[in-house]
């Protein structure tokens, strides 16, 4: 069975989906990433899904739950370089990943890892500038 | 009269009956066809129309075949959907189209008027069914022809109508014109996604200045397109949010939920700017 590595980068654990994932695979991945944020203490998690071409109801609630999970490890998450294809298909699915960070590639995605990271308050921020 | 086809004499074939009487069934046929256009083709075209329709009819006389779906009307239907196809294209009405072959009962009915006898009128019956199942087939044709007709105006408009245009590093804007349904809002969410993929911009601005109504439908698919947009990791704002519309909006019930919305495109673009630089701000 193919596995997908786990990278790490300072404080952060950099998931990359190459291949269009099974169901074992997914399961086995979210196995694998909780048992290395325990391990590493990584503050954040960037799982970055651009080659992923094909999702069923499935494999995006894996995405939803590996996030969800990471987050109650207190580790940031964000999922990185969603196809619009695959962005349509999860909403048309209903699933709209709530309460899981998006960005558009790993690069903003790090800067957002980062900067939430580096200050707790920055969305408050957002919010105040948003509603002037 | 003497009859190739029936061994009857009393028989008469419907064919045998055109050729004798032709030059009588052309001018009157062409005369009861272009009457009934007002003008709108001359004469001489619809004489010459005719004249086609005559000499393919008259070959296509086997004697007692009167479908016209067989082969030997091959002809005739090729050349009656061509015709079909060029009143269709120029916007003549279904009338108009068919009466160029159904003048030609009016023609052969008049001549047997004037002179007609018992075989003469039995021939007559069996072109009449023919006439009117040659002219059944133009209006499906004619029907088929402006369908697609439609549908390539359909697709034009789809194309047409989803520009994204950039208006900031980072934020781009889709200005919505017409009326949104299910199969405009996937083409236009596609192309939507796409850009901000493809020019990695974080902020998306959905003008509704032109759409003429908002209801529960429609709701629904801005509200999908923002959640695609933030699934990608870009935040959209919408836009042009006129007085009745706010007002149709908050009867109805619907909710935008933490989705920004904006009265003007101004104040969109504003709040998004304000969003980059902020980034900008947090990034030192």
């Amino acid at each position: 069975m193919d596995r997908i590595p786990i990278l790490r980068i300072g404080d952060v654990l950099l998931v990359s989906i190459q291949i269009d994932l099974q169901d074992q695979t997914a399961l086995a991945l979210q196995d694998d990433l909780s048992s290395k944020i325990v391990e590493t203490g990584a503050k954040g998690v960037l799982i970055d899904i651009s080659a992923l071409e094909i999702v069923d109801s499935f494999i995006g609630r894996m995405i939803s739950t590996t996030a969800a999970v990471s987050r109650v490890l207190d580790a940031e998450t964000v999922v990185v370089g969603m196809q619009p294809a695959v962005a349509i298909t999860l909403v048309e699915l209903g699933l709209t990943l709530d309460g899981v960070r998006t960005a558009l590639d790993v690069d903003r995605g790090l800067a957002l890892l980062s900067s939430a990271l580096g200050k707790a308050g920055s969305d408050v921020e957002v919010d105040d500038l948003a509603h002037e | 009269m003497d009859d190739l086809h029936s061994p009857d004499p009393t028989e008469q074939s419907w064919g045998s009956l055109l050729r004798t009487n032709r030059e009588e069934v052309l001018e009157k046929w062409t005369q009861t066809a272009a009457a009934n256009l007002g003008g709108r083709m001359t004469p001489a075209e619809m004489g010459r129309d005719v004249d086609e329709i005559y000499s393919a009819l008259v070959r296509a006389d086997t004697g007692d075949q009167i479908d016209i779906r067989s082969a030997a009307y091959a002809d005739l239907r090729s050349l009656l959907t061509e015709l079909s196809r060029t009143r269709a294209r120029q916007g003549f009405s279904p009338t108009e189209t068919a009466v160029g072959v159904y003048a030609l009962k009016d023609a052969v009915l008049e001549i047997l008027e004037a002179h007609g006898d018992l075989p003469g009128y039995r021939a007559f019956a069996r072109l009449s069914r023919i006439v009117d199942d040659l002219g059944m087939f133009m209006l499906e044709t004619y029907a088929t022809t402006r369908e697609a007709v439609i549908a390539e105006q359909a697709e034009a408009l789809l194309e047409l109508s989803t520009p994204v245009v950039k208006l900031w590093d980072g934020i781009v804007a889709l200005p919505l014109v017409g009326t949104l349904d299910s199969a405009r809002t996937q083409v236009v969410m596609e192309a939507l996604l796409q850009t901000l993929v493809d020019t990695g911009s974080e902020h998306a601005i959905i003008d509704i200045t032109g759409v003429p109504a908002v209801d529960t439908q429609v709701a629904q698919h801005l509200l999908k397109t923002v959640q695609a947009a933030r699934l990608l990791g870009a935040e959209c704002i919408i836009s042009g949010i006129r007085p009745q519309i706010a007002q149709t909006v908050v009867a109805l019930g619907i909710e935008f939920g933490d989705i920004h919305t904006k009265a003007s495109l101004a104040d969109a673009i504003l709040l998004a700017m304000r969003r980059s630089g902020l980034d900008v701000v947090k990034s030192r």
